[in-house]
């Protein structure tokens, strides 16, 4: 079977929220959330009707309450989408909504579908992580992982061990340096134009998320430098240089290259390849390593052809670790979360992925020399997701589409 | 209990189009306990307007209700405390003076109707320049009218600028008179009540950004000019509707329809000046004081029936009715409707019970026409029915319930019939209007299972259901009649078994008391003239052909039989009428009526007095508090708010008249009778 190019047309999400009762979000439900992402998808995109999407697959990483009974096709309903359209929900922790991305791309690539919407939703607030698992006890009796690779933390306070020579004073540096990006970005309106304001309800009334609660523009490397490392005595991991507890929903709007030529809407890049690896639980900030190793030789591209590389900051150490592994510059490669990452923006799981791809779309956008990016995150449990973009804004690119 | 106070919070929100106030209304309740205005929430309101206005750069405001709600009026719990005057028009013009801040703001306001907009509820929407709503709000309207009372802050007055008085008529008077109607989203904003509809799923979200627009310019509201031109025609048209269904007898109507003719010319000031009197004159009738009360007790009271023994109600899973008439084929498609299981239908005839049978597929059909039923279920609901002429089909029944004939021995042999063969736990019901139950009952193995179910005719429109309570029926059997009458959606009220139980016996006397006063030289029409002007929903005689002239008769011989010629004499005229088989009093020619000549032939008057109305009044009225006396004494039901209940939703007594005893005690006429009160309120 011949697949078929697919291309974002695309990208954006809700405000991200702290979690918790002070979040914006508190009040508001994870699935009105989603609606709102896919209705503003519709809105920006009016040649695309709710009758032309397919699919609707939306990655969250608690599948229960106002995220459950299969939020890919109670959102299709609540959004407005007519009853013929399927929808269905993934869960890959921190991945889930780029997994939500590849399998509606995958799916339109076979020819399965034209048009798809796919994205990530967590509230962290109604769910915090973990707190409806029930880990099978052979886990822990039988050895199989160590107490610590459930605790994401303490998986991060490990990859320090792993590699001594990132200290914490470069892990505070990095944050820092993401902080600056992000308030930077937002101070030139980039970060704006990629949220759908949403009215919200709070026991003081009504108000608008209409821009992320979590960046602190404020933040410098000396107030870094005294905040507790909750997760281990004389530790490296502090709230600082790690991402928060958040609450938001990001999505995308797919299609195939012939879907977006015949509709007349501008295909701004394309899917090249993805790749999904497996490392030990205890240490899975490692992930983007493998997964992106093996995204690589799957496409036959590197490093190098990577113009930009929208990398998920869970935590610092993480990014540091995968810096050094491809030789990007330490502390900051310009290559590397242009407009800051997730320690500014906050880390609403499943919602990163598709904000990494938004990210992405946006740069492209700005830089027609760009050809290649890279989205990659890491995943608890252990995993690494890495998928790999083509710019069609590219000067010469003979995939462009100069619709 | 006390009402939560519904406050109004502002927050403001730094839009591309500068500072906007969002001001929201919340009682800290959710949707099911709507907002309403008290006092403390109009001071609310004026100290969130204090807070806005100290912003000093707010471009402008949107109005908006807690999730699902937006507000359903006046505290009309704070009604009772006003006894003056004074009192009442300080109250009203309170709400104008702080809602009037609202209009005087130099900004555009925007009202996001985003749930129930009832009375004050909807009239705060109208102070704002603009209002959205969403087509999926169910309840918008102003009932005031439906409770004595006018919609007084601002309701007629900006209502009619807004609307034009023939909408407004509409909205503020018709409705109200016709079972409190309402208006959802997609009416009122038809009506023009609102200047956008946005769909639920964004509503608030799309109505700031239509408030955006505006204030960027980007789009603009146009409304039709006010259109006084048929006004004389609209107030007269409008005069004859509230004539007829309330003939005088309520003066709220009348008030509000005086206010939107005002409205038409006075400039807005005057409108609510002359709101805060009408609210002051209302607030202390006695239409008000028993609105209100009927409200309470229908919306409240009704909920939890009285008298439920403390017995688990037993599952019904399949229905037996006995007879195929136009009662019994009612009952057949109420409870295939409401309970969704399977009926049996027996009569004793094939072509009776065939016409039965078609009666109920034809109410289905009615129901998928009206698009209140698919096609499916209608099909799926017609095939529950299952007409027989065999009592052996009821064996697999729980509930069975007789419709026939009004006459003890054949009540006697269906339900013997049926006990052959029922389960001995199976409920056996009747649906008699006058027969004793415990009568009924006497011969059967199991007496225990019998219960007195009765409807009020047309089923579908009169909501109530007399529970009667045999002799010997079990706490079991009693629950499961109460637990029925709830699944099919019906108020159930408890009585003893005793003559014609309570609505019946009240009508009867009733009806027994206009014969006589015929028989003593009154006329027909000025009977019912006389109290029609009491605001009844219909006269007593224009009643009879509706009830059948046979039963109306047959219940007041029950009557007579057991209490006596003195309350319930049984006219030798009216016989005659029955069996001479005429079918009413009247002759309908086009609009009007008259007496048919053969009614006036057979009738043959005793004496020849001359009646006023008001003796007429006086004399219903009299009888009727005594009788009421005697059903509270001899216990039939246990309080007086039963017997107000019962004639409101069994013989639709309107709700400015609190039923009966409300009206007995306000007007006097209880303790001019009776020396005492029955002091429901």
């Amino acid at each position: 079977m011949k697949l078929r190019d697919v291309v974002v047309v695309d990208g954006v999400r809700t405000a991200f929220g702290r979690a918790g009762e002070k979040g914006f979000f508190w009040l508001t439900r994870a699935d009105d959330m989603v609606v709102k992402v896919i209705r503003e998808l519709l809105r920006r995109n009016p040649q695309v009707t709710p009758a032309m999407v397919e699919e609707n697959a939306w990655g969250a990483t608690s599948q229960e309450g106002d995220q459950g009974m299969t939020l890919g096709r109670t959102s299709a309903l609540l959004a407005g989408l007519p009853p013929s359209c399927p929808g269905f929900s993934v869960d890959r922790m921190c991945a889930g909504g780029l997994t939500a991305i590849t399998c509606a791309a995958s799916e339109i690539a076979l020819g399965v579908c034209d048009v798809a919407i796919a994205g990530g939703v967590e509230h962290m607030g109604h769910h915090p992580i973990g707190a409806a698992a029930d880990p099978n006890p052979r886990f822990l009796a039988e050895k199989l992982v160590s107490g610590d690779a459930l605790v994401m933390g303490k998986t991060a306070e490990n990859l320090h061990d792993m590699f001594p020579e990132i200290t914490r004073e470069m892990a505070d540096a990095y944050a820092c340096h993401s902080q600056k990006k992000t308030a930077h970005a937002i101070q030139e309106g980039k970060i704006r134009k990629m949220i759908a304001p949403m009215t919200v309800y709070t026991r003081e009334g009504w108000t608008v998320a209409d821009r992320d609660q979590q960046p602190r523009p404020e933040t410098t490397l000396e107030t870094l430098k005294d905040l507790k490392t909750p997760f281990r005595v004389q530790g490296r991991v502090t709230a600082g240089n790690a991402s928060g507890l958040n609450d938001g929903a990001c999505g995308v709007l797919l299609m195939s290259a012939d879907k977006a030529r015949e509709l007349g809407v501008k295909a701004r890049m394309r899917l090249v390849g993805y790749a999904y690896a497996g490392v030990p639980p205890e240490i899975m900030g490692y992930g983007p390593i493998p997964a992106t190793h093996k995204v690589f030789a799957q496409t036959g591209l590197s490093m190098e052809d990577m113009s930009f590389i929208e990398l998920n900051e869970a935590f610092a150490v993480q990014c540091l670790v995968f810096m050094k592994e491809f030789g990007l510059e330490i502390p900051h490669d310009p290559r590397l979360n242009p407009l800051g990452g997730a320690i500014a923006f906050g880390h609403p799981l499943a919602a990163s992925g598709p904000r990494l791809v938004t990210h992405l779309l946006h740069h492209f956008a700005d830089s027609p020399q760009a050809r290649y990016g890279l989205t990659t995150l890491c995943v608890g449990v252990g995993q690494g997701a890495s998928a790999i973009w083509e710019n069609l804004y590219a000067h010469g690119n003979p995939s462009r589409n100069d619709q | 209990m006390a009402e939560p106070i519904t406050r109004f919070y502002p927050r403001f929100y730094d839009s591309p189009q500068g500072k906007i106030a969002l001001v929201t209304m919340d009682n800290g309740h959710d949707y099911r306990k709507p907002n309403t205005f008290s006092e403390a929430a109009l001071m609310s309101l004026n100290e969130a307007l204090d807070r806005i206005l100290a912003e000093g750069d707010v471009k402008g405001m949107l109005l908006t209700g807690k999730p699902y709600s937006f507000a359903a009026g006046a505290d009309i719990s704070q009604f009772p405390s006003i006894t003056t005057f004074e009192e009442g028009y300080r109250s009203a013009k309170f709400g104008h003076t702080v809602m009037q801040r609202i209009r005087d703001l130099p900004f555009p306001t925007l009202a996001a109707v985003n749930g129930v907009a009832l009375g004050g509820g909807l009239e705060i929407a109208l102070y704002c320049r603009y209002r959205t709503v969403a087509p999926t709000v169910a309840a918008i309207g102003f009932p005031e009218c439906f409770l004595g009372m006018v919609p007084a802050w601002g309701g007629c007055t900006l209502g009619t600028k807004l609307l034009g008085p023939e909408k407004a008529v509409e909205l503020i008077i018709v409705n109200a008179l016709s079972q409190n109607r309402l208006l959802d989203g997609m009416k009122a904003f038809e009506a023009g009540l609102a200047d956008r509809l946005f769909p639920a799923v964004e509503f608030l979200d799309e109505s700031l950004q239509f408030l955006l627009d505006i204030l960027a310019g980007r789009t603009t509201v146009e409304r039709p000019a006010l259109d006084t031109g048929r006004l004389g025609e609209v107030v007269a048209g409008a005069r004859a509707f509230v004539d007829s269904r309330v003939h005088g007898a309520a003066p709220a109507p009348y008030r509000a329809l005086e206010l939107i003719e005002g409205a038409c010319n006075w400039d807005v000031e005057r409108g609510f000046e002359e709101e805060n009197k009408a609210a002051a004159d209302l607030i202390l009738t006695r239409q008000c004081k028993a609105s209100l009360y009927s409200f309470d007790l229908v919306n409240r009271y009704a909920k939890r029936p009285r008298g439920v023994p403390d017995a688990p109600p037993r599952p019904i899973r399949k229905v037996g009715i006995i007879g195929a008439g136009l009662m019994a084929s009612q009952l057949a498609h109420l409870f295939i409707h409401r309970m969704g299981v399977p009926v049996v239908m027996k009569d004793v005839k094939q072509e009776l019970l065939d016409k039965g049978c078609a009666y109920v597929a034809g109410e289905f059909r009615k129901m998928v026409e009206r698009g209140r039923m698919s096609e499916g279920k209608a099909r799926h609901s017609v095939s529950l029915l299952h007409g027989t002429l065999d009592a052996r089909d009821f064996a697999d029944c729980d509930f069975v319930l007789e419709a026939v004939f009004e006459q003890m021995e054949v009540k006697k042999q269906v339900f013997a019939d049926a006990e052959r063969v029922l389960r001995p736990d199976a409920i056996l019901a009747s649906n008699t209007s006058a027969l004793s139950l415990t009568e009924m009952a006497a011969d059967l193995e199991h007496p225990e299972r019998v219960v007195g179910f009765h409807f009020f005719n047309p089923v579908a429109v009169l909501p109530l259901v007399e529970i009667v309570q045999a002799g010997k029926t079990d706490a079991s059997s009693l629950a499961t009649a109460f637990d029925v009458a709830g699944k099919l959606k019906k108020t159930a009220v408890l009585v003893k078994d005793s003559p014609a139980f309570l609505v019946n016996r009240l009508l009867s006397r009733m009806l027994a008391e206009c014969l006589s006063i015929v028989d003593e030289g009154g006329e027909f029409q000025q009977v019912d003239e006389a109290l029609l002007a009491l605001g009844l929903p219909m006269a007593p005689f224009e009643l009879l052909p509706l009830v059948g002239l046979p039963v109306a008769l047959h219940v007041l011989e029950t009557l007579n039989l057991a209490f006596g010629s003195e309350r319930f004499p049984v006219s030798p005229n009216f016989k005659k009428l029955v069996e001479a088989r005429k079918a009413g009093i009247y002759l309908r020619e086009g609009g009007s009526r008259r007496v048919d000549p053969e009614v006036e032939r057979l009738w043959v008057r005793t004496g020849n007095k001359a009646f006023h109305a008001e003796e007429i009044r006086d004399r219903v009225l009299y009888s009727l508090a005594r009788e009421t006396d005697l059903i509270l004494t001899e216990k039939v039901v246990s309080s007086p708010r039963e017997v107000d209940l019962a004639m409101i939703l069994g013989a639709g007594w309107p709700f400015f008249m609190g039923g009966l005893t409300v009206y007995l005690d306000l007007e006097g006429i209880a303790s001019k009778v009776l020396g005492k009160v029955f002091s429901s309120t």
